[in-house]
């Protein structure tokens, strides 16, 4: 604690990302009502990532941390994006 | 906290707050009991498994049953790679000289969680025990090979379960150590101590960590899987309901290729402390070394099919794992180079550590080289699962990781225990293991390119002569290791008393006392200059 | 007498890394996913019609809020509102059983209509939509486990925080189970759409 001030994320900041996720929870169980079929999964998919990156920047604070944090995320989750690209030159190839 | 300086220099073997010998060992958080704690269990488990493949050497003597049948045999095979490969040579090289040495390279007092550490060995026993119960529990010993691979592995009434329970709890262990070491390597270097001051050793056991973090978790949920599809009904693997066992082998190798470099990245650091110090000269390429360690973890991620191209894999993917096969053996390459340009001029001293070293150079080289046969497409088909491939492996597993962990006692053994081996006996012990080792091994790469199958008890009798020198080598060996185990015995009880800095090196583990006290440093060091600095004046 | 390991960014990168490692294990069922909806894509969107996507929406707000009241929690910790912490922890808790019930009730009906691995209904169905149903118990299976583990971090949390254990300068057991927490939505959030959603 001594050597920096640690931030504080204050409630309002975080309500607005709790009703941000609301929103594009809503958004993504409309558009499959759509039904555009592979679409509207992909988009279904886009929207959680949003979430998922709004969860990890703010939630989880990663944006006030140190960034090793951030660079180690961001490694990971690009390291399981190459395992399934790599799984899928056989699935799609084959 | 307040500790005089007269305690402070008791060593860490006699530490003693506990009345009861054995709590000393068993609740203690000192990283360097611990090590030894992963040591002797290792040791232990060693003969064990070595033991099985005496037996199994003695099967192959002569064609037909010679002292098993078909199943005891498939049994023992697979006792024996689960022992040596999730008991041993997985925690292995980290999990001993990563515990005991991490700390004192990088200046610290201990890891970052202690008591995670050793309730990372408690994990690790339960895994162990949990193994020795599959082989006697009722139902029979596993007879799928160490690899599980399904469908074998969902049908077989054998105690596949306990095994794979033990696997999975095994890498649960694995991943809290390296989760341990990630955390002390990035927080508790000592002051000064920056990434590139980093000894090599430390760069190793980083990569190796991250490995050990990301890859083990996939193989416990495939594990998990195989064990719903043997208890729940559900089905991933099975055809029969829509599964596909190819993915099994994907999910399985996913893990289990980048286990190989869990056992061979810190063999390679090991080393890399050794040449330095015997060759009296810094080490060459320094960043290259260190650099090639995370090239090697980040490639070697990516290699898993080269385990499946006969299993009817896309051609393109195929072509993908070949093609990165080949590049992740030039960082291998660029530390063979740098090893040997260090001994370049240096003013050598041939005493047992380096000379298993090297024999770990010469043995790794052949194993690595072979390698390429297997991950070249068109050989690859000609040699699949023949005896070629347990040979390579062999040559890579015993020859790299093995050598190298008995080079890292040799060299260590003086620091942990504060006493002497014989080194006479070191160096004969060496000759034998060494010609035992290759005379057990190499005939087995010959047999198999003639077309001897792997995983066989029994074979035709023009592969006879190979097995019997094989079998051969394996006695032979066998007396090497015992005459070696003997030797660290004898020292340890009654060697002479060894002094702090026996081989004149100059990381922080020889500035301190040998055995080293419990918090290892009087004074948290601080770091000015890089690793492997050899001073002129120090040699006078 | 052993040094007392006093390093909050330490003990924290720690729990992401563990963090990293609970992402994998659920990785490897999403690779099994990727790779079974590439297969029978049409066997996917029929079973994923089985599921009420009501109840796996209501899910998604009642994780998204635990998420968002954790997070309050320490806000209020660091604040040195021990109380307003409290009350927030306990409604973490509460929200994290409401979910539980939900998936008790959404499992317990499945298993009504005998749709579970091995039953004769779940043998009839395609390859696709048994495989779907296979990845669905084990994946919402793991994840409860894990808001069970969660549950169990925040209880111990909230006993800390009330003996001043936890407090506004030492808030790291807090802090790390609470990302714990968001690791456990953060699953849920790519589990929903994949799951309920891809009708």
């Amino acid at each position: 604690m001594e050597d920096k001030k640690h931030h504080i994320s204050s409630f309002n900041s975080l309500l607005m990302v709790l009703i941000g996720l609301f929103i594009m929870t809503g958004i993504s169980v409309m558009i499959t009502e759509i039904h555009f079929s592979t679409f509207s999964v992909g988009v279904a998919l886009l929207l959680a990532s949003i979430k998922g990156y709004l969860v990890l920047t703010y939630f989880m604070h990663l944006k006030y941390d140190e960034p090793i944090f951030r660079i180690m995320v961001f490694l990971i989750l690009l390291l399981f994006a190459i395992v399934i690209g790599i799984t899928f030159i056989d699935y799609l190839l084959r | 906290m307040e500790s005089t300086q007269a305690t402070n220099h008791v060593s860490y073997l006699q530490h003693k707050p506990h009345k009861i010998g054995i709590l000393n060992w068993i609740l203690s958080t000192d990283h360097k009991r611990i090590g030894l704690l992963y040591l002797y269990s290792i040791m232990v488990f060693f003969i064990v498994a070595a033991f099985l493949g005496l037996l199994m050497r003695i099967e192959k003597f002569a064609p037909g049953e010679t002292i098993m049948d078909a199943q005891t045999y498939n049994g023992v095979f697979t006792v024996h790679g689960i022992i040596m490969i999730f008991i041993i040579v997985i925690p292995g090289l980290a999990a001993v000289f990563g515990n005991f040495f991490l700390p004192i390279l990088i200046g610290a007092k201990d890891v970052a969680f202690p008591k995670l550490n050793l309730f990372s060995w408690y994990i690790y026993i339960a895994g162990a025990i949990l193994a020795l119960i599959s082989q006697f529990a009722s139902g029979g010993a596993p007879d799928t090979g160490w690899t599980f691979y399904v469908p074998y592995s969902a049908d077989s009434s054998t105690n596949v379960i306990w095994a794979l329970t033990a696997a999975f709890i095994l890498g649960f262990s694995s991943i809290l150590t390296g989760l341990n070491f990630i955390v002390t390597i990035h927080r508790l270097r000592a002051p000064g101590m920056s990434w590139f001051r980093m000894p090599l050793f430390p760069w190793s056991i980083y990569a190796t960590s991250w490995i050990q973090v990301l890859a083990t978790p996939i193989v416990g949920i495939t594990l998990l899987m195989v064990i719903a599809e043997r208890t729940l009904n559900i089905g991933f693997f099975d055809p029969a309901l829509g599964g596909d066992p190819i993915l099994f082998q994907h999910l399985f190798w996913i893990y289990s290729h980048p286990a190989v470099y869990i056992m061979i990245l810190p063999a390679m650091g090991v080393v890399t402390e050794i040449f330095p110090t015997f060759s009296q000269k810094p080490i060459f390429g320094y960043s290259a070394i260190a650099l090639s360690s995370v090239a090697i973890a980040a490639v070697g991620y990516f290699v898993w099919g080269h385990h499946m191209f006969t299993t009817g894999i896309s051609y393109w993917s195929r072509w993908f794992f070949s093609f990165l096969t080949f590049i992740v053996a030039v960082p291998s390459a660029i530390k063979v180079f740098n090893w040997i340009s260090t001994m370049y001029g240096g003013s050598i001293d041939l005493k047992p550590p380096l000379l298993w070293a090297i024999g770990f150079i010469f043995l790794f080289m052949i194993g690595g080289l072979t390698g390429l046969v297997l991950g070249a497409l068109a050989t690859n088909v000609h040699v699949h699962d023949t005896t070629f491939v347990v040979a390579h492996f062999h040559y890579i597993i015993f020859g790299g990781m093995g050598f190298a962990f008995f080079a890292g006692l040799h060299y260590w053994f003086p620091k942990m225990f504060g006493k002497m081996y014989n080194i006479k006996l070191a160096n004969i012990s060496f000759i034998i293991t060494f010609i035992g080792f290759n005379v057990l091994y190499f005939p087995l790469f010959i047999i198999g390119l003639q077309g001897m199958p792997r995983r066989y008890f029994d074979y035709f009798p023009e592969y006879q002569y190979g097995h019997v020198i094989s079998t051969i080598g394996a006695f032979i060996l066998i007396i090497g290791i015992f005459i070696m185990l003997f030797n660290f015995f004898r020292g340890a009880r009654k060697g002479e008393i060894a002094p702090a800095n026996p081989w004149k090196g100059v990381t922080l583990d020889w500035q301190i006392e040998s055995p080293p006290t419990l918090l290892n440093f009087d004074e948290i060091p601080v770091i000015t200059e890089k690793p492997y600095t050899f001073k002129k004046e120090e040699e006078a | 007498m052993s040094h007392e390991f006093n390093d909050d960014v330490g003990k924290k990168m720690g729990m992401w890394i563990f963090i990293f490692t609970e992402l994998f294990l659920f990785g490897g069922l999403f690779l099994v996913y990727a790779v079974f909806r590439a297969n029978y894509t049409e066997g996917f969107h029929s079973a994923a019609a089985d599921l009420d996507a009501f109840v796996g929406t209501l899910n998604t707000v009642i994780l998204l809020a635990s998420s968002a009241t954790v997070a309050m929690s320490i806000t209020a910790v660091q604040k040195g509102n021990n109380k307003l912490a409290l009350r927030f922890i306990i409604v973490t808790v509460i929200l994290a059983l409401a979910f539980m019930v939900n998936k008790y009730f959404e499992w317990g009906h499945k298993f009504d209509l005998k749709l579970y691995p091995g039953s004769e209904i779940m043998e009839q169905l395609g390859k696709g939509e048994i495989l779907f149903f296979g990845l669905y118990y084990m994946m919402t299976g793991l994840h409860a486990l894990h808001v069970i583990i969660g549950v169990v971090l925040l209880m111990i949390s909230y006993f800390k925080v009330k003996n001043g254990t936890v407090n506004s300068q030492k808030f790291i057991f807090l802090e790390n189970s609470g990302l714990y927490w968001h690791l456990v939505d953060f699953i849920w959030i790519f589990l929903f759409p994949l799951m309920y959603l891809v009708t």
